[in-house]
């Protein structure tokens, strides 16, 4: 019988056990991860569960769950190292397990703070984390954030509405401006002012240190000092690709896979999720994307290959990523990246804040969609985003949309 | 029979089960699913199965009657 190993148990881990199940994979199926928990979603760890006390985690995959498809949990074992031509993976205080097939789904964690490690500092990746996090929050007093990507921005929203004092720094001057371009970029900051976030943008963070008073004191590259009880390192996620290291498969950043999401071009071991660095069938540069829908797409694609080597899928997603910040669901679709410029579609006469900027290149053709409260706009973006579309026609679609004038 | 049934209430408008199974699934002006057609043809189910699993919030379920 063929065993399946999947080393990973976040959302790109569990969804592939799942939709391996589905397309029909009988053999023995085992899902590693390196976590005591059950495996949960991270999303709501910024959010929902950050907000609330009572809040407990999103689960992915139930212990029940897994026991009706025949799913081997093998929970709180990290993996760390892969004998690829023994087709072994020795693990943390486990027996190694054997596969003949594997699936490389081990994310990636916080990038540690630079700071030295002190009470009331901390990162949000995982449901412990969020633990120790909200503990902290739910003291009130004054967060200071150190980074404002999407995890640094949500946290400032959910602890405002807890009542925090927030204040938000970051290196850049318009923090998501090489994702999102510079005007969406200025609109977020706007955002974050009228909900009464004080930022510090274009300004680094000197030092970090502990008070007489206990209270933790930065000073930030201006020298202006900030006290705050809280303070939370959002400085991006590092690959869990380390226990690769001597398994002869290629490591950099990530874990290299074709554009089937094969690793080293062998029919056995497939990546997905934070942790894949593949290529486009078009030539350019690599990639990796720490996305929910990315992993839970590929997985798809993954389980695919896994089950049908002889007509192999490639994977062309196109990008899909949504963040929570204060009153605004914004939601990011395409390559807004790529563009060479912009349209803007607003509809906030009708709907407070309700408006979708639509990427294009040269041609005019969409590549990109930032939309803001209006789930119309998002679903015309991304159905125009999987042909090539004119941004006219997307744009001529939204204004003439009665619907949303009306509601 | 399969059928597919939504949490409004927890539905969030992510749109992920639209383009998975635009044939199963639309979002509302105010961006809650609709469900278009509630059973799930055999041949579709694998599609609808993929839909159900990307929603972001476990919204969607597949009961079995």
């Amino acid at each position: 019988m063929t065993r399946i190993a999947i080393v990973g148990a976040s959302v790109g881990g569990v969804r592939t056990a799942q939709a391996l199940r589905r397309a029909g994979f009988s053999g023995h199926l085992t899902l590693i991860g390196a976590e005591p928990e059950v495996p949960y979603d991270k999303p709501p760890l910024s959010k929902a569960f950050l907000a609330d006390t009572e809040h407990k985690p999103t689960q992915l995959l139930t212990v029940q769950e897994a026991a009706d498809v025949d799913i081997d949990l093998v929970l709180g074992h990290r993996a760390v190292r892969l004998d690829v031509a023994a087709r072994q993976i020795e693990l943390e205080e486990h027996a190694p397990v054997e596969f003949d097939k594997l699936v490389i789904a081990t994310g990636a964690r916080a990038r540690r703070s630079p700071w030295p490690t002190q009470p009331g500092v901390h990162v949000l990746r995982t449901v412990e984390d969020a633990r120790d996090l909200r503990r902290d929050l739910h003291d009130g007093g004054h967060l200071a954030i150190v980074g404002a990507g999407f995890i640094g921005a949500e946290v400032a929203g959910t602890a405002r509405k807890l009542g925090l004092e927030v204040t938000l720094v970051d290196p850049l001057a318009v923090p998501a401006a090489d994702l999102i371009g510079d005007e969406v970029g200025r609109r977020l900051i706007e955002l974050h002012s009228r909900n009464g976030v004080r930022t510090r943008l274009g300004l680094g963070v000197e030092s970090l240190e502990q008070a007489k008073d206990g209270r933790l004191v930065l000073t930030l590259t201006d020298g202006e000092t900030v006290a705050a009880d809280t303070v939370l390192v959002a400085i991006g996620a590092t690959p869990n690709d380390e226990w690769l290291e001597s398994s002869g498969l290629r490591v950099d950043d990530g874990v290299l896979c074709d554009e089937y999401s094969r690793v080293s071009r062998t029919p056995e071991i497939y990546a997905v999720g934070d942790v894949a660095r593949w290529h486009h069938e078009t030539p350019g540069p690599s990639r990796r994307v720490e996305h929910w829908t990315n992993a839970v797409e590929q997985a798809t694609v993954v389980a695919h290959n896994l089950t049908h080597p002889e007509e192999l899928r490639p994977y062309t997603p196109v990008g899909y990523v949504w963040t929570d910040q204060h009153d605004w669901k914004i939601q990011i679709a395409g390559d807004p990246q790529s563009a060479q410029a912009t349209v803007l579609v607003d509809q906030s006469d009708h709907h407070a804040d309700r408006w979708a900027m639509l990427y294009h290149d040269v041609d005019d053709v969409l590549v990109g969609a930032v939309v803001v409260n209006w789930p119309r706009a998002l679903i015309a973006s991304r159905r125009a985003l999987q042909h090539p579309t004119s941004v006219v026609e997307v744009r001529d679609q939204l204004d003439r949309n009665p619907a949303a004038a009306r509601s | 029979m399969t059928r597919v049934k939504a949490d409004l209430g927890a539905c969030q408008g992510y749109a992920n089960c639209v383009v998975a199974a635009d044939r199963y699934f639309d979002l509302s002006d105010d961006g809650e699913v609709v469900i278009l057609r509630a059973e799930v043809e055999e041949g579709d189910r694998a599609q609808v199965e993929a839909a159900v699993t990307s929603c972001p919030v476990n919204a969607l379920t597949l009961v079995d009657e």
